[in-house]
C-alpha cells in the first residue's frame, strides 16, 4: 500500500514536470497568436482585448496554473486556428485513435504470445539460429513500412481495402473495424516480434530453473510441462514489456494513421505542428504523455500483483 | 561453451556484412551514383527495375537506386551525428555524475529517468514543433535526446569502477582525477558502450526516417530515405518499386547494426 502511494506521488510529479515543461517550450516561442486568430489587420485593442481574454498578458507561471487547472477540468483550451475548444477538435478523433491502438495491442498479444511460446520450446540449434533470424529481420523493419507494404499487398494486389480510403464508424462499424484492422496490423507486427524475443529468453532462462527438472523427473511430458509451469513464470517479464508496449504503440500511431490516412489524433498533431497551433499540439503531447506516465504506474502494480516475490517493502 | 560462441559469432559476422555492405554503399553514394540522383528523364518514367536502372525510375524518371544512396547517404549522417552529439555529451555527464556523485548527480539522474521514461519520438515532435523542421533542427532535436540513454549506462559503470581497487592504487599513486576518468575506467565502459552506440544509430536512423516520413524531418529538395518513402506512397500502385527500394535500405541499415548490437552484447555478457 505503501509503495503504490510512493508511486502515485511519483507518477503525479512525472506528470507535472512533463507538462510544465511542454508548456514553457510552447510559451518560448516568439510570435503573437493574436495577430494569428484576428489577422495582421487588427487593430491594437482588439489584440489586447483577445490577449486578456485567452490570459495571455499574465506571466508564464499563473498562465501555466491556470491552463493546468482548466486541463485538469476537461477543459484543454481553444485552438488558434479554428478558434474552437479544443476538448471538440479531439472529441471524435481520440475514440479511433484509442481503438487503433487496442486493436493493436490485442493483435501484439495474439501473435506473440503462442509464436514466443513455440520459439521457446525449439530444441535443435539449427532451428534455434533459423527462428531467431527471422524474428530478428522482422524486428528491424520499420511500422510504418510494414504498412506501407500491407497498403500494397492487401490494397493494391488482393484488393482486401482501400487505401486512404478510410470509413468512419457512423458509416459502418464493421467496415470501420476492418480498415482499421490493416493499420492495426503492421503496428503489431514488429511489436510482436520484439516481444516473441522476449518470451523466448524467458522461457530459456526459466527452463534451466530446478522446478522443471522436477517436474519432467515426475514423468510429465516437456510440452506439458513448458505449458502449465514455465509459460506462466515466463510471461512475468513478458507483462511489462507489454505494458510499455501499450504506451508506445499510441505514439506509433501517429504514424501509421499518417500511412493509411486515418484521421486520428496522430494526424491533428501534424497538422497542428505544421500550421503552429500550439494549444492542440501540447494538449496532444500531454494526453499522450499521460497515458504512457499511467499505464507504466498500472504494469508496476500489476507486476506486483502477479509475482509476490518482487513485491518491495 | 564452444557453441555458444560460435552463435554469438554468426550474429558479429552477419551483422558485419550488412553493415558493412551498407556503409560501403552509403559511402560510395557520397561520390559516385549511377546517375544524377536529381536529372529528370521525361523518356524513361516509371520504369521498372532493370539492368540499366537496378530499382527502376520514378515518376519523374529519375533513377530510384542514385537516389536511394543520395537518401541513405542524409539519412546517415544524421544518424552519426545524432550518436556522436547523444554518446559524447552522455560520457561526460554520466562520467562527472558518476565518478563525483553528489546532488547534481541525483537530480540529473532524475532528470535523465523521466526523460527515457517518454518515447524520444514524443520529445522530438515537441522540440521539432518550437524549433521548426529541417535538417539541422532534428540532428539537434535527437541528440538532445539520445543523451539521457547513454549518460545513465556511462554513469552506473563509473560509479561500480570508482569503488574497486585498482582506482583506489591510482587514487593513492597521485593520478589526476581526469586521467583515472579518460584512461583508467572509459576504456572499461567500451562492453557496454558499444552495443549502445549500435543500439542509439538504429534508433537515430528509425527516428530520422519516421520524421522525414512525416514532412517535419528533411525537407525537399534534399533526398533522405523517410521522405522518399513517403513520396513513394504515391506512386505505391503503378511503381511499388520505389517503395520497395527505399524502405528495404532502411531495413538493411537497421537490420545491420541491429545484429551488430546483438553480437556485441551476447560477447560483453559472457565475460
Amino acid at each position: 500500500m505503501k509503495y503504490i502511494f510512493k508511486k502515485v506521488l511519483t507518477l503525479i510529479i512525472t506528470l507535472l514536470i512533463v507538462s510544465l515543461l511542454a508548456f514553457l517550450a510552447f510559451s518560448v516561442i516568439p510570435g503573437d497568436p493574436t495577430t494569428k486568430m484576428l489577422g495582421t489587420e487588427a487593430t491594437e485593442e482588439a489584440k489586447a482585448e483577445l490577449r486578456a481574454e485567452l490570459g495571455l498578458d499574465q506571466p508564464v507561471f499563473v498562465r501555466y496554473i491556470n491552463w493546468l487547472l482548466s486541463f485538469i477540468g476537461g477543459d484543454f483550451g481553444t485552438s488558434y486556428n479554428y478558434n474552437m475548444p479544443v476538448s471538440d477538435m479531439l472529441a471524435d478523433k481520440l475514440p479511433i485513435t484509442a481503438t487503433l491502438t487496442v486493436m493493436g495491442f490485442a493483435l501484439t498479444v495474439v501473435i506473440a504470445l503462442p509464436l514466443g511460446l513455440l520459439a521457446g520450446s525449439i530444441k535443435t540449434k539449427g532451428a534455434d539460429t533459423a527462428a531467431t533470424a527471422a524474428n530478428q529481420v522482422v524486428m528491424s523493419i520499420p511500422a510504418f513500412f510494414i504498412g506501407i507494404i500491407i497498403c500494397y499487398l492487401c490494397g493494391n494486389v488482393l484488393k482486401m481495402f482501400v487505401p486512404g480510403m478510410f470509413v468512419s464508424y457512423e458509416e459502418s462499424p464493421i467496415e470501420f473495424v476492418k480498415y482499421l484492422s490493416f493499420a492495426a496490423l503492421s503496428i503489431a507486427i514488429p511489436r510482436a516480434a520484439m516481444t516473441i524475443k522476449m518470451l523466448k529468453g524467458s522461457i530459456g532462462s526459466e527452463m534451466a530453473k530446478n522446478y522443471v527438472i522436477t517436474a519432467t523427473s515426475r514423468g510429465n511430458s516437456r510440452s506439458m510441462v513448458l505449458i502449465r509451469h514455465v509459460f506462466k513464470n515466463a510471461l512475468v517479464p513478458v507483462i511489462s514489456f507489454l505494458a510499455v508496449s501499450l504506451a508506445e504503440i499510441m505514439t506509433g500511431a501517429i504514424i501509421i494513421e499518417q500511412v493509411f490516412t486515418i484521421p486520428g489524433i496522430g494526424r491533428l498533431l501534424l497538422s497542428s505542428i505544421s500550421s503552429r497551433d500550439f494549444p492542440v499540439v501540447l494538449a496532444i503531447v500531454v494526453i499522450m504523455a499521460s497515458w504512457i506516465v499511467i499505464v507504466n504506474f498500472a504494469a508496476d502494480v500489476l507486476y506486483q500483483l502477479i509475482d509476490p516475490r518482487i513485491r518491495i517493502k | 561453451m564452444k557453441k555458444v560462441k560460435l552463435n554469438a559469432n554468426i550474429f558479429t559476422l552477419c551483422g558485419g556484412i550488412i553493415a558493412g555492405f551498407v556503409t560501403v554503399l552509403t559511402v560510395m553514394g557520397f561520390f559516385w551514383t549511377p546517375y544524377d540522383p536529381n536529372a529528370m528523364d521525361a523518356d524513361a518514367k516509371k520504369l521498372a527495375p532493370s539492368l540499366t536502372h537496378i530499382l527502376g525510375t520514378d515518376n519523374f524518371g529519375r533513377d530510384i537506386f542514385s537516389r536511394v544512396l543520395e537518401g541513405a547517404g542524409t539519412t546517415f549522417i544524421i544518424a552519426v551525428s545524432v550518436v556522436a552529439i547523444g554518446c559524447l555529451l552522455g560520457i561526460i555527464i554520466g562520467a562527472l555524475c558518476g565518478y563525483y556523485g553528489g546532488a547534481a548527480d541525483v537530480i540529473l539522474t532524475r532528470i535523465c529517468d523521466s526523460i527515457t521514461a517518454l518515447p524520444s519520438f514524443l520529445l522530438a515532435l515537441v522540440i521539432v514543433s518550437v524549433i521548426g523542421a529541417g535538417t539541422y533542427n532534428i540532428i539537434i532535436a535527437l541528440g538532445i535526446l539520445f543523451i539521457p540513454s547513454f549518460a545513465r549506462i556511462v554513469r552506473a559503470e563509473f560509479a561500480k569502477e570508482r569503488e574497486r581497487n585498482y582506482i583506489k592504487s591510482a587514487k593513492l599513486m597521485g593520478v589526476s582525477d581526469l586521467r583515472i576518468m579518460l584512461v583508467h575506467i572509459l576504456p572499461n565502459t567500451k562492453g557496454v558502450l558499444l552495443p549502445a552506440i549500435t543500439i542509439g544509430f538504429n534508433n537515430a536512423v528509425l527516428s530520422e526516417a519516421s520524421m522525414s516520413f512525416l514532412g517535419i524531418g528533411v525537407q525537399p529538395p534534399f533526398a533522405s530515405l523517410g521522405a522518399m518513402l513517403s513520396e513513394s506512397q504515391t506512386y505505391l500502385s503503378s511503381s511499388p518499386w520505389y517503395a520497395i527500394g527505399t524502405g528495404g535500405m532502411i531495413v538493411l541499415m537497421i537490420l545491420g547494426f541491429s545484429l551488430l548490437s546483438e553480437g556485441l552484447s551476447r560477447n560483453s555478457s559472457k565475460i
